[in-house]
């Protein structure tokens, strides 16, 4: 199991560093920073005094350790909109996008699971191609669509919500149902055909021949196993939901680290853009390795394998 | 599927051509065609085509004089502008058809783009094996971690607004998802008898990477391509929406969304509601038709 846990790491390891070369390599190669980091009309000395200033004129791979150095110390370089280290804005977002992140997650585990489950037990059924339905919008619909339409029907039309911002509970509904969209498809596709593997399984029928009720077997047995995979998604789900919620967040201007990139485009500010898409790299890779290992730790058939 | 071929020597000749086994289940799968799927593929594609017939008006010349005129049928509509007018009094339906153009264009090039370099790494990563495959699949896991709206934004902003852009920069975030399953196909093919009897033959490694691995992998391209325009055509769509796609002024969907919020928040519901629709059931049709190709081409990608 160590072994097994120390080679994960190593991989992961390796992720995090081809993730930060890319980052890194990507940003020289477009173009000069130091123009990204001027004012548009600024003169060669001044460029030159922001080069010196930032080191970039020292070689790449002197730039390239100096770069993971300050990451690794939390220093991500200084916004130029804010003037203040990008971490901390950065860390100063988190909280409003963990705060949409789980509400969406809630909606579409209620609705995914639910919808997912009782689909399975009809399989072929009303409900069965109901949900099918609601999947296939779920994964075809744009979320930034799904939430102006929200706002429409919901500020616009009904006045029962706020249009944007953050701040009462009222204003967190569209965007989690917007954010929540595709998701709510995603688990619910996996319910479904996670809760056929089950139920078509040994243990099940077993179950049902020594007569339980049905409702007992549902509950009790197919339920528990059928969860596991979908919570597995789920957890990789949240980090992406983090992730991914830029153009929601523009939407309802939800001040979460989406909209941090977002204006972190708009205002040309460099080290927060950066800064956010190497967070977010960072955030998957650990997601993915922590459930490898979970999953190992679960099932010992997995880590005997590799 | 195996049971669809009919007799024992076209069995043979479907083993030395696995591109006639292709063709046999296509043909094989077309009396049920997805129909709901192929008329909506059918009639974006006549659009992006002859968009500049069939549009009533210049997309991208307003007329200030008729602004956020409302659809044909909603209370002081006319034929005129059949979906109305937007903020600048440009025509809905012609941006509309214009767009498909832009959609589909981005869509398609840079699903094929990112599909055959994907196959290409695919194949090389899992044929060679070794150092050149850890290599390559670490560079894949490193970027597969990398979330794609925010990379693809942060691309687009060091690479400027234009179509071709985007192409460039969607394709090379999806060719890892080809990469990835592909290399998993080869790995087990590469232990087949016929490949192993082509290296007895004295075959070089290209030549069998090229004539025997690829049309054994081309199916799950072909299914992998469906599903990922759908991807795409979002994608270019939240880029432009977010003013880092296609330039601004420009007929783009994502444009047109963005373009429409401000006039939505007064009521001008009309020109949110088509942009959006369209994607909609463009993603949809793609989607369909990929869920009936993995069917059709590849049953073991049915749990894909």
């Amino acid at each position: 199991m160590t072994r097994f846990i120390l080679k994960r790491c190593g991989l992961a390891l390796v992720s995090l560093f081809i993730l930060s070369v890319t980052i890194f390599t990507l940003i020289r190669l477009t173009g000069d920073p130091a123009t990204l980091l001027a004012a548009p009309d600024a003169k060669e000395a001044d460029l030159d005094a922001i080069r010196v200033r930032f080191g970039l004129d020292r070689s790449w791979p002197v730039q390239y350790v100096r770069f993971v150095g300050g990451a690794l110390q939390g220093d991500f370089g200084t916004s130029l909109y804010y003037r203040i280290p990008a971490g901390t804005l950065y860390w100063q977002r988190l909280p409003a996008s963990l705060q949409l992140a789980a509400a969406a997650m809630t909606i579409s585990l209620v609705v995914g699971l639910s919808v997912g489950i009782l689909a399975a037990v009809n399989v072929g059924r009303w409900w069965d191609s109901a949900g099918k339905l609601i999947a296939l919008l779920g994964l075809s619909m744009p979320s930034f669509w799904l939430g102006l339409l929200l706002i429409y029907f919901f500020a616009v039309y009904l006045h029962w919500l706020p249009t944007s911002g953050r701040g009462t509970a009222a204003h967190l509904v569209m965007p989690a149902i917007a954010l929540s969209g595709y998701f709510t498809a995603a688990h619910m596709r996996l319910t479904r055909s996670s809760m056929l593997d089950v139920l078509g399984s040994e243990y099940v029928k077993l179950a049902r021949l020594k007569g339980l009720p049905e409702s007992w077997v549902l509950v009790k047995h197919a339920f528990k196993n059928a969860l596991i995979p979908v919570v597995t998604l789920a957890g990789i789900n949240l980090v992406l939901m983090i992730n991914v919620a830029v153009v929601v967040e523009t939407v309802f201007a939800w001040p979460g680290i989406g909209r941090l990139l977002f204006e972190g485009i708009e205002f040309r500010d460099f080290p927060v853009v950066q800064t956010v898409v190497l967070l977010g790299g960072v955030m998957v890779i650990v997601a993915n390795l922590t459930v490898d290992v979970l999953y190992a730790w679960i099932d010992p058939r997995i880590r005997l394998k590799s | 599927m195996p049971g669809s071929i009919p007799a024992s020597a076209s069995r043979a000749s479907t083993l030395l051509y696995p591109w006639s086994l292709t063709w046999r289940r296509v043909r094989a799968g077309a009396r049920n065609l997805p129909v709901v799927s192929l008329t909506i593929l059918g009639a974006a594609l006549v659009a992006a085509l002859f968009a500049d017939v069939l549009a009533p008006h210049d997309p991208e010349l307003g007329n200030l004089r008729h602004r956020h005129r409302p659809p044909a049928w909603v209370a002081g509509g006319d034929a005129n502008p059949l979906l109305g007018t937007d903020h600048l009094g440009r025509d809905v339906l012609s941006r509309l058809l214009f767009g498909a153009r832009i959609s589909l264009l981005v869509g398609f090039t840079a699903a094929v783009v990112a599909g055959a370099l994907g196959t290409a790494v695919g194949i090389i990563s899992g044929y060679c094996g070794r150092w050149v495959d850890q290599v390559i699949m670490r560079v894949v896991d490193a970027w597969l971690a990398l979330p794609v709206i925010s990379f693809a934004i942060f691309l687009a902003v060091l690479l400027g607004p234009s179509e071709m852009n985007i192409v460039i920069i969607l394709a090379g975030i999806f060719w890892t998802r080809y990469a990835r399953v592909i290399r998993g196909e080869v790995l087990s093919l590469k232990e087949r008898d016929y490949v192993r009897l082509a290296i007895v033959a004295g075959c070089n490694k290209w030549t069998i990477m090229r004539r025997h691995i690829l049309p054994n992998v081309i199916n799950t391209s072909i299914v992998l391509s469906s599903l990922i325009v759908g991807v795409v055509i979002v994608a270019e769509a939240a880029l432009s929406f977010l003013g880092v796609g296609v330039p601004p002024r420009k007929p783009a969907w994502g444009l047109m969304l963005a373009d429409g919020k401000e006039g939505m928040m007064a009521g001008y519901w009309w020109v949110t509601l088509f942009p959006g629709l369209a994607i909609m059931l463009v993603v949809l049709a793609a989607n369909l038709l990929g869920d009936w190709l993995r069917v059709k081409l590849d049953p073991q990608l049915r749990q894909l």
